[in-house]
């Protein structure tokens, strides 16, 4: 069989992830330190596993609702109400994913027609550009700056209109960067937006691992709430990557057509999951700021190490990522990731990774034990002494 | 600074410039408070919560209850110092409710280590009225640490 013939053109034009080659040498490497898988180190807390194991033993192992159980969509809209002053109505504007990034492909799949743009700031996380493709849509790579901490600016909005954009991707707290958009940076890209069609897919995943200030949606501006579907999840604020629970929140008649996509895709998200998610968002608050402390502490370690060593970094203030600039080694990020992982066994992920804009920098994940944070700064700063001897005798 | 207090409650193995970066204090500052608590005993030590089951050594913990005549003047404090002055006795607890009053927990190295303290130091002090010894079988948790070695995930590898 031509599989190359037989296969969607498509899925063949998008580019897979780069640095599968990385993960075959971590995977046999044995005592390597880890800052490179972008998950939280916490088990999901006893609770709320107790809340899936429960329901298991009653036996609720059927399908729920397509949009999820009612219950837990009820659940949803007052957290966002409580915890981000976000208001959506159950019943018609909510659909439980499985996980966030079924909504980001729901929403993608449902805005797109063949030939809309989607402006993708970079670097961010690497599903937004393929999806919108597989859409039908073309992605447009917006870089951003470090001298702006990686924020979005109103000019680079605006240069990267154009008559086709269809859609803005905000995927703030940001991974790889730790960038975040406060409400003032976000009242500067309502103000382009405003009076355009844009449409605004807030990723919104890292909302709860914000520092030192709470989360502000886009969809909380005056105007922007009618343009903007929220993507959120459990993965991130409560530990429960495994259980694959995120949800959609936006105007009704865009979520009845993902709802519909949805139901044909999906039929409904895990049932055990749900119940657990139930419990996470009625009695986790508590679990949300003793991890958020945790990872705050570490992220104050790990920036205050990093540029004692010598990495200039911006303070990140979301998400568990703290993004280096490396272009001082000379070294391209993914030779510098590669020559790291081989030297000090420490594995980091390169820049370049998270698309155009990501070159010179790397991604260290501060989501692990303080332990391994001290003992990766002490591997770094010896790899970057021999890097600098060795440099100076060539 | 309780916050520092609590995170070396949870971990007193961080350095200070860990603990800075947590408690969101200058190095210097961490270093002085530490020396402030431990001078004026807030923090009492540092210890490690040991599993002795998983060494060859024997270890025998228990927990008894002892219910006392408090000395008039000075409650129960006398006759719990004169308990915890032993150094078999790794901690002494005045409790509430009626059945007992003092909650003391003994390690020794056997069953029969453990019995005689029992028998012949603690029992026949003239304000204890009565024992009753419990020796812990087994340890689940501790401080909350977990004895029971706890399975983890294996993690592979995956891009997010």
């Amino acid at each position: 069989m031509n599989y190359e013939q037989l296969l969607s053109r498509r899925i063949q034009e998008v580019q897979p992830s780069g640095i599968r080659r990385f993960f075959d040498i971590l995977e046999e490497m044995k005592d390597a330190i880890s800052l490179g898988i972008g998950e939280p180190d916490f088990v999901t807390p006893w609770h709320i596993r107790d809340a899936g194991v429960y329901s298991l033993e009653k036996g609720f192992t059927k399908y729920t609702a397509n949009a999820g159980m009612s219950e837990l969509r009820r659940e949803i809209a007052s957290y966002l109400s409580r915890r981000f002053d976000l208001h959506y109505d159950f019943a018609s504007q909510i659909v439980v994913t499985v996980g966030g990034s079924e909504g980001i492909d729901l929403a993608l799949r449902c805005l797109l027609n063949p030939g809309d743009e989607v402006i993708v700031p970079v670097p961010s996380f690497v599903c937004y550009g393929p999806l919108a493709s597989m859409a039908g849509g073309t992605p447009v790579y917006l870089e951003l700056k470090a001298e702006n901490e990686f924020r979005l600016t109103p000019e680079e909005l605006k240069s990267a209109i154009t008559p086709r954009t269809k859609l803005l991707v905000l995927p703030f707290p940001c991974n790889p960067t730790g960038g975040t958009m406060d409400r003032a940076d976000l009242e500067a890209i309502a103000g382009v937006l405003r009076g355009t069609d844009i449409m605004v897919l807030s990723d919104e995943i890292y909302a709860e691992l914000t520092y030192g200030r709470r989360h502000v949606s886009l969809a909380n501006l005056p105007d922007m709430y009618e343009r903007t579907v929220v993507v959120n999840g459990f993965s991130k604020s409560h530990a429960m990557t495994g259980w694959r629970m995120g949800y959609l929140c936006g105007p009704a008649p865009l979520i009845r057509q993902m709802l519909k996509l949805h139901q044909f895709g999906i039929m409904s998200a895990p049932t055990v999951s749900q119940y657990a998610a139930i419990e996470a968002m009625r009695n986790g608050d508590r679990d949300i700021e003793r991890m958020r402390d945790e990872y705050d502490g570490r992220r104050r370690y790990l920036v205050e190490g990093l540029r004692r060593i010598g990495l200039p970094c911006f303070e990140p203030k979301g998400a568990f990522y703290v993004f280096p600039d490396i272009r001082g080694t000379g070294l391209p990020s993914d030779e510098f990731c590669e020559r790291f992982l081989m030297e000090e066994k420490v594995a980091v992920i390169a820049g370049s990774a998270f698309g155009p804009g990501g070159e010179g920098f790397v991604r260290c994940c501060y989501a692990t034990s303080m332990k391994d944070i001290a003992e990766a700064l002490t591997r770094l700063d010896n790899f970057l002494t021999n890097l600098k001897k060795k440099q100076a005798r060539a | 600074m309780t916050k520092l207090l609590q995170l070396l409650e949870e971990d007193c193995t961080l350095t200070p410039e860990q603990l800075a970066s947590m408690a969101d204090r200058k190095v210097e500052e961490v270093k002085a408070a530490i020396a402030k608590y431990e001078q004026d005993k807030v923090i009492l030590g540092y210890k490690a919560i040991v599993d002795w089951d998983r060494t060859e050594r024997e270890a025998v913990t228990a927990l008894i209850e002892v219910k006392v005549t408090p000395q008039r003047g000075e409650g129960f404090d006398r006759v719990a110092e004169r308990i915890y002055q032993y150094d078999e006795v790794e901690s002494v607890y005045l409790m509430s409710g009626g059945a007992y009053d003092l909650i003391v927990i003994i390690s020794g190295r056997t069953l029969r280590e453990v019995a005689e303290f029992v028998g012949q130091r603690l029992a026949p002090l003239e304000d204890v009225t009565g024992t009753a010894t419990h020796f812990i079988l087994r340890k689940y948790k501790e401080k909350h640490l977990i004895f029971p070695k706890q399975e983890e995930q294996k993690r592979e590898w995956i891009f997010v």
